[in-house]
């Protein structure tokens, strides 16, 4: 699998997702400034970091989505890449118009970092394949504007085709109020785009994939992928 | 702009006693301009000169086959091995946080972190220490919020985890709150950077964010007491931007890894003033500036401003002249401003010129190493008046009162609005003994915590001085982790008064003696004096920041024991209750003396838990503190979601066993087939050592009362929310 992560002034989760990236496919990740205006040929996956890209000014994700390497990365997804937005990296695809809904301040108004426990809603996307039968993952989530907003209609659709991919829920995996850490409407957590190769989502698989940093549910997602890339290939 | 006369109201004005305006008269032979005055009263000030405290910091031990720079230098640097080192330092920000909570709070994030990378690390770890008044205070919980906000918005948008702390209320802190933030990085040990300019005609490079008018007078401000105006200061607090601090961050290591850095310093309070001063005094140089190239981002800057403006996320450099290419480059890649602003000169001189005028030609030497300093008369504080008696509780409703209770309840609710896990190193995270991060790409890892104990040093500032210092070597100890060194940030009321500088003298005795005893030399720090509101002072807070190795992750213990483990104790116990927790929180008493700590014993104790370890005997460790062995095994419950069952003890009340704060213990926990190998461990180390209980169950019990782990939970986690009003 060859994988980019790309770099904006203000990402700071970018060496993460490069380590869990790299340690999945054996090969490491290659980093790509935002003013660079190519994505590097033969490119299986392109990973947006999470991080304050801008300094989150203007509107979360809303600068870095008008950076000239995101032409390339929007050119990279209609012709049917895959692209993994965590956290900013989801808020930024969004903005890009990559994703759907909107992501709004935590209804508790405050940052929250904590770990929260997620359901893996579908198998079906080149990142949830690996998760079989573990259905409930725990990983944590940090974040200040994390609330995903869709209205009745989106919600419906992105139900109807299967396109959550992770809600929030508590341990024994039902998606209650209190187990939502944010005010994301149906407790979504995570989405894919229509054709299931672009995924945002707000939670840090990247941040439990390692046994010494206290857990590893977050690492099927990239088995997942390097999976999914094996197969075409 | 007309510029004002100089005279000796207008040096009143800007902090100068007549004794040190005629000390600048004499130096001079003339009189300062308006802006040499301003560069004076900055370079003079309490919290630049260090005037009071100097004598007494010398004291301190600084030296240590592991230290790579004490203190003297942006951060302090400590060898941890394979050719790696741990930069760091604590440095409080506690008169702007009190104005501007937010901003406050953010900037001196901001500042610590600028320490660190200034010497040529990437931060991995920040803490902060934080002291409130009590709850009921009308300021108390829009000053918690916001400064728990502004770390948060600093930090997390920088991308340093913010992995520990402590959070303090006590009345004391109601006109005065205390913000101490620390920071550590990680460098190459070759790879340090200094700020001694060496090189004559070298340019003198302004880097980073543009100056404005905010923080003029920062400094100064901070050097003074408060009275009922301390609101109206708010323009003296700077406005922080950690989106460019992150910039400015990575185009210096980049920077620095080209090859063309002479020297650098960041500009922190006193901004160009202090950095310039600084780069020139310890190369033994002359600095002249030109003010016109300075950027700025307000019209019609004079000179006097910009010399005092705090302005954040900004640096000077001393530049390689043939990398000027080079350096520009990089920070045009970071949109960050870049200009020369001067250059270093042969002589001893501070040469400021603007629009075509000197506006300052001063002798740079003596802006330092002519800056007053005093010896303060003291006086030893006076013995704590007895305990009185400690009247009779169910020890189980103690507990209970004791976990909820605002000193002891669970600081979940602040450190989940800090990202603690940025970076994916963090191993342990907030709320254990001390927090410990992986160092990048190894197998090694680094343990952090702050500690003091503000009640025991208003009580016996010599044993509370120590204490604070052993506090720390135990919580890392208890991790697994060889304490290394210290940074201190000293937080006291004001100096003039002989009473105050006693407490100051009776600390810094106290953590001289336990950083010497315990081999954890202090390599940086910072004093906070004049910390006082209409007179009414602080108890004295001397926060220590520690910092310990582990040369592998197996070195490293949990808090969380197994089910069935045995309980033991490290340690001795007396049942000391005199400025303890219980007393405190549940009837408002602060009599009795503070527990006397025995270094020996500490530093003997602390190595047989690490020993233990090794050996492969401990499930689990936590040290024994504030509620002594009753909140210790809780906490080591409720980490664990198993109950625990304490024995009481005989020829000592049950309040006194289990909620005494006799110093120099652990609670370890280990299988059965264990106990017998550590008690002769223990015997043969000559460390006191017995069983007190067992884990199992599902409630806390104190000798024959209990209460369940459900409800023990309960009320501490959800206490923060409940004193901030929001459960």
């Amino acid at each position: 699998m060859k994988s980019a992560v790309i770099v904006f002034p203000g990402s700071n989760c970018d060496r993460d997702l490069a380590v869990a990236l790299g340690a999945a496919a054996g090969r490491p990740a290659s980093m790509v400034w935002h003013k660079d205006a190519a994505l590097p040929p033969g490119l299986d996956v392109v990973a947006i970091p999470g991080g304050f890209s801008f300094g989150d000014y203007l509107r979360c994700g809303a600068i870095a989505a008008r950076s000239p390497i995101m032409r390339a990365v929007v050119d990279f997804a209609h012709r049917g890449g895959i692209v993994l937005g965590i956290c900013n990296g989801f808020q930024i695809l969004i903005e890009a118009g990559l994703l759907p809904g909107a992501l709004m301040r935590n209804q508790t108004l405050k940052f929250v970092c904590r770990d929260v426990h997620l359901s893996v809603e579908t198998l079906q996307s080149p990142f949830t394949s690996a998760f079989g039968n573990q259905r409930v993952i725990r990983v944590p989530v940090a974040h200040h504007d994390g609330a995903y907003i869709a209205d009745y209609a989106l919600a419906a659709r992105l139900e109807a085709e299967d396109r959550i991919a992770f809600r929030y829920v508590d341990a024994d995996g039902d998606a209650t109020e209190a187990a939502n850490p944010n005010g994301s409407v149906g407790n979504i957590a995570g989405v894919l785009s229509d054709n299931r190769r672009i995924l945002g989502m707000m939670p840090h698989p990247e941040r439990l994939a390692d046994p010494q940093l206290g857990g590893t549910d977050g690492a099927p997602m990239f088995r997942s992928l390097v999976e999914a890339v094996a197969e075409v290939a | 702009m007309t510029e004002p006369a100089v005279n000796q109201s207008l040096a009143a004005d800007h902090g100068l006693k007549p004794d040190e305006y005629q000390r600048i008269l004499n130096l001079l032979e003339r009189t300062p301009t308006f802006t040499e005055l301003g560069i004076f009263s900055a370079m003079w000030n309490e919290h630049c000169s260090y005037k009071s405290s100097k004598k007494w910091l010398r004291t301190l031990p600084t030296k240590g086959p592991q230290v790579i720079c004490g203190p003297g230098e942006n951060a302090g640097v400590i060898d941890i091995g394979d050719g790696q080192a741990v930069v760091f330092k604590m440095e409080s920000h506690n008169h702007p946080s009190y104005i501007e909570p937010h901003q406050g709070a953010a900037t001196g994030v901001g500042g610590i972190l600028r320490d660190v990378f200034t010497m040529g690390a990437r931060p991995i770890a920040a803490m902060n220490a934080l002291s409130f008044g009590e709850i009921e205070h009308p300021k108390t919980r829009s000053l918690v919020a916001g400064v728990v906000e502004g770390i948060g918005s600093y930090g997390n948008c920088f991308g340093v985890p913010t992995v520990g702390g402590e959070v303090r209320f006590h009345p004391a802190y109601n006109g005065n709150c205390l913000v101490n933030a620390f920071a550590a990085g990680l460098a190459d040990a070759d790879k340090i950077f200094y700020s001694a300019a060496s090189g004559v005609g070298m340019p003198v490079v302004y880097l980073g964010a543009k100056t404005g008018r905010d923080g003029v007078g920062g400094a100064t401000m901070a050097s003074a007491e408060f009275g009922e105006d301390a609101e109206e200061k708010r323009p003296t607090v700077q406005v922080g931007d950690p989106f460019t601090e992150k910039r400015l961050l990575e185009a210096c290591l980049e920077l620095m890894a080209s090859g063309a850095v002479i020297s650098i310093q960041d500009m922190g309070a006193a901004g160009l003033t202090c950095s310039a001063v600084e780069m020139g005094d310890k190369g033994n140089l002359g600095i002249e500036l030109d003010l016109d190239a300075v950027p700025c981002r307000e019209q019609a800057m004079s000179a006097y401003e910009m010399m005092l403006s705090e302005s954040q996320e900004r640096m000077l450099m001393v530049l390689k002249p043939e990398k000027e290419a080079v350096a520009r480059a990089i920070f045009d890649k970071w949109d960050l401003d870049f200009a020369i602003v001067g250059h270093t000169i042969p002589e001893d001189r501070f040469l400021v010129k603007h629009d075509g005028e000197i506006k300052a030609d001063l002798p740079l030497k003596a802006l330092s190493g002519e800056a007053p300093e005093y010896d303060r008369p003291w006086v030893e504080t006076s013995a704590a008046r007895p305990l009185a008696p400690v009247p009779e509780m169910d020890p189980a409703e103690a507990l209970a009162a004791l976990m909820g209770s605002p000193n002891l309840c669970s600081r979940a609710w602040v450190w989940q609005q800090y990202d603690h896990m940025v970076m994916a190193d963090t191993v342990v995270r907030p709320g254990s003994d001390a927090a410990v991060v992986r160092v990048h790409g190894t197998q090694k890892a680094l343990a952090f915590t702050a500690d003091v104990t503000p009640r025991y040093c208003k009580a016996n500032p010599v044993e509370g001085g120590k204490q604070a210092v052993a506090e720390a070597f135990r919580n890392l100890s208890a991790t697994g982790a060889r304490p290394l060194a210290v940074t201190d940030n000293l937080n006291f009321g004001n100096p003039e008064k002989p009473e105050i500088m006693g407490q100051f003298v009776g600390c810094i005795k106290g953590i001289g003696a336990a950083c010497e005893a315990l081999d954890m030399p202090v390599v940086s720090g910072n004093v906070s004096l004049y910390n006082e509101t209409n007179g009414e002072a602080i108890l004295p807070t001397p926060s220590i920041g520690a910092v310990g190795l582990l040369t592998s992750l197996d070195e490293a213990i949990p808090m969380a024991p197994c089910a069935g483990d045995a309980l033991l104790m490290i340690g001795h116990s007396e049942g000391h209750l005199g400025q303890s927790a219980l007393i405190w929180e549940l009837w408002g008493r602060s009599d009795g003396d503070a527990p006397h700590v025995d270094l020996r014993a500490e530093r003997k104790a602390g190595e047989l838990v690490r020993a233990l370890k090794a050996e492969g005997l401990i499930s689990a460790a936590h040290d024994l503190s504030d509620g002594g062995l009753g909140v210790a095994a809780a906490e080591m419950a409720l980490a664990a979601g198993t109950g625990v069952a304490l024995d009481a003890a005989e020829g000592m009340t049950p309040l006194a066993w289990f909620f005494g704060e006799d110093q120099g213990r652990y609670l370890i926990a280990a299988p059965e087939a264990a106990v017998d190998e550590i008690t002769r461990l223990a015997i043969a180390a000559q460390v006191p050592v017995r069983r007190v209980g067992m884990t199992g169950g599902d409630t806390v019990r104190l000798g024959t009362s209990e209460v369940t782990l459900s409800g023990l939970r309960e009320v501490h986690e959800t206490g923060f929310a409940r004193l901030m009003g929001e459960a």
